[in-house]
């Protein structure tokens, strides 16, 4: 039996060590070729056949960037709206209603508000930083679109490197709103600006680390083979999506929370503060430019779900195998509306944490659980070919190795901090 | 747990989320154009002159042009002229009228201290609330065409007050009756000499404290 165990467990750090421990897995779906699922690139495919052969390329790519833009602007004008609602609801007030059926209009109301407001810039502004900083937010913001594999060979730009790509474009979105805090001469912008770097280097290190093991499985960081990676049923109704996993489960959580902290949305919204510094780096942003960062608030936060789903949640894969008929863009839609409706969710529910506190969370308890996480991905992947009762031993270890150290250092850090009592409540 | 409570929370709010969707008990907000919550009588916001018949608003106000409460007004938003002639008041004695009275809304700040100081209850508060307006200068300068509101809706706005202020004046309108009739009869006696009779009835006590609750119904509002 041991004997066994250490030879499958030889067998397989081999084939992980030599990259195959997630075999390609060559099946075409039987419906892939079917309208529906073909029908984006079709399209793509005809409007580019009216170009002469030379201009393909710029006309493919420009086809792409449009279909990003109107897609998720799109999606940006409706999230809005959804999001007000449901936190109204949370809330039990109607949110908005009143702008068209059911308040659906809302969103093109504040478009027109927000277009038709006066811009002001203050006279001690760095006025070319000003102006700069909301462009490159909502630029990086979009960036991150390129790399995300929307459906089944839907990706605007296929990456080798595409995760590294998007770490780099997304955590670039920090820097300009530092522009726009440092630019605005204003100290409440000036402190966002020095909040949203504080919180730069809190979240940015679990962010990482918590998708280090869906790169070290997949053995690549092209978010198309991530997907490819995840692809299958057991049984035809268990998708073998990375979240399913111990260790794939452990690190969607650390990944929400990072994700969370990146997107500066509640509970770590600490740059735009509303009760603390007015509206932190937006302080001094009016009319367009602040939509601008709006938008790019929303931008970030889709891409990252995004990239969530795309690494942890199986991307466009279907969770059935009989569910495959619908196409695969629409279960990756679904799936990204699914996850920002969560984060609609705990933001409608938690409190904003302190600038310490977030970076207590993330060195202290984040940082350490993704590190163990990566231990325990690695001794996933070397146990992938035990035989059945090994697989119930890999199984039970591999949950201990994330409830374990979560208990532990839970416990651990909230020694004497929880519960609180208050002396004179 | 480290975590329980922020699952917790969530539990709370899905419940929020699921309840507001089947249990209008639970909505914390009233659609206000189209709903609006029935103001509670002691609200107060403004005040108006009182009159007492809504056909005639001009002729019959209470109001005397005392001027006291141009006086007692703190932010001094009102401005009343007197009248050159005279007419009869709500207890039927001549007495003068504003010719000009102008309550400026914009510098009220609704203390009721008109109310309070008046002597006539010929000023009383508002319930108005939708006062905007796009003139801040002239539309929010009321005049007293723009102020007369008739008895009738003073009973509807506030009706516990306005049963005893129509009690206490028709209380007052009897005395004064009483008094008109004694001194008739007095002088009567006066011009026959007789046997010097007892005096005439002591005027009735200031009626304003019969907080009386064996006074006769309020007649209705002389026309």
């Amino acid at each position: 039996m041991s004997a066994a165990f250490l030879v499958s467990l030889a067998a397989s750090a081999n084939a992980w060590m030599s990259g195959r421990a997630f075999p390609a897995r060559t099946l075409v779906a039987p419906d892939a070729d079917r309208f529906l699922e073909r029908a984006p690139l079709a399209a793509r495919d005809w409007v580019v056949g009216f170009f002469p052969v030379s201009l393909h390329w710029l006309v493919h790519s420009l086809i792409s960037i449009v279909a990003v833009l109107a897609v998720f602007g799109l999606f940006f004008a409706f999230l809005t709206i959804i999001e007000r609602k449901l936190l109204g609801r949370i809330q039990n007030r109607l949110g908005p209603n009143r702008t068209g059926p059911f308040g659906l209009l809302q969103p093109f109301a504040d478009a027109v508000k927000a277009l038709t407001k006066e811009d002001i810039v203050p006279a001690a502004a760095d006025k070319l930083l000003h102006f700069l900083a909301p462009v490159i937010v909502v630029a990086f913001g979009l960036m991150g679109f390129a790399v995300l594999p929307f459906g089944r060979d839907i990706i605007p730009v296929e990456l080798d490197a595409a995760v590294l790509y998007f770490f780099a474009a997304s955590s670039a979105t920090e820097l300009a709103i530092f522009m726009a805090g440092w630019s605005s001469r204003n100290k409440y912008s000036l402190l966002a600006a020095m909040r949203a770097l504080a919180q730069l280097i809190s979240y940015e290190l679990p962010l990482l680390l918590s998708i280090v093991p869906v790169v070290m499985l997949a053995s690549t960081l092209s978010t198309s083979e991530i997907v490819r990676a995840q692809g299958g049923w057991t049984l035809g109704i268990l998708p073998h999506w990375n979240v399913l996993t111990p260790w794939g489960a452990a690190g969607f959580l650390i990944f929400v929370v990072a994700a969370l902290a990146e997107s500066n949305r509640s509970p770590f919204d600490l740059p735009e503060a509303e009760s603390e510094l007015i509206a932190g780096h937006l302080t001094e942003y009016s009319g367009f430019k602040y939509a601008l960062f709006f938008m790019a608030e929303y931008f970030g936060m889709t891409a990252l779900c995004g990239l969530g789903v795309t690494l942890f949640l199986g991307g466009w894969q279907a969770p059935c195998a009989f569910l495959e008929f619908i196409p695969s863009y629409v279960w990756f839609g679904a799936k990204l509306f699914g996850l920002i409706l969560g984060l609609i969710w705990i933001r409608g529910t938690l409190l904003r944490l302190r600038i310490d506190q977030l970076t207590r969370l993330a060195w202290k308890f984040l940082v350490p659980l993704a590190l163990i996480n990566l231990a325990n991905a690695a001794f996933w992947s070397l146990t992938a070919g035990l035989p059945w009762p090994g697989q119930i031993a890999r199984w039970i270890v591999s949950m201990a190795l994330v409830a374990v150290p979560f208990v532990t250092i839970g416990r651990t850090l909230s020694a004497g901090l929880a519960p609180r009592t208050y002396k004179y409540a | 747990m480290l975590g329980s409570g922020i699952l917790k929370g969530l539990a709370v709010t899905a419940k929020n989320f699921a309840g507001s969707y089947y249990d209008p008990a639970r909505m914390v907000t009233v659609e206000y154009p189209e709903k609006r919550i029935p103001i509670p009588e002691n609200y107060r916001n403004f005040p108006f002159l009182v009159s007492e018949n809504a056909e005639d608003p001009m002729g019959t106000l209470r109001c005397v042009a005392c001027q006291i409460c141009e006086k007692e007004c703190p932010p001094q938003c009102i401005y009343i002229e007197k009248s050159k002639d005279k007419k009869p008041d709500a207890t039927g004695k001549l007495q003068l009228f504003p010719a000009v009275f102008d309550i400026d809304t914009s510098v009220c700040m609704s203390c009721q201290i008109c109310v309070e100081v008046c002597p006539f209850d010929a000023i009383k508060m508002d319930q108005v609330y939708e006062i905007a307006a796009t003139d801040r200068f002239n539309d929010l300068l009321l005049d007293r065409e723009q102020l007369a509101k008739s008895n009738s809706y003073f009973h509807q706005i506030h009706p516990t007050e306005a049963s005893e202020v129509d009690a206490r004046l028709a209380a007052e309108r009897k005395a004064a009756e009483e008094k008109a009739k004694a001194a008739a009869a007095a002088k009567a006696a006066v011009a026959k000499p007789a046997i010097p009779t007892a005096p005439a009835p002591a005027p009735a006590p200031k009626p304003a404290a019969a907080s009386n609750a064996e006074a006769p119904k309020p007649p209705p509002p002389v026309a």
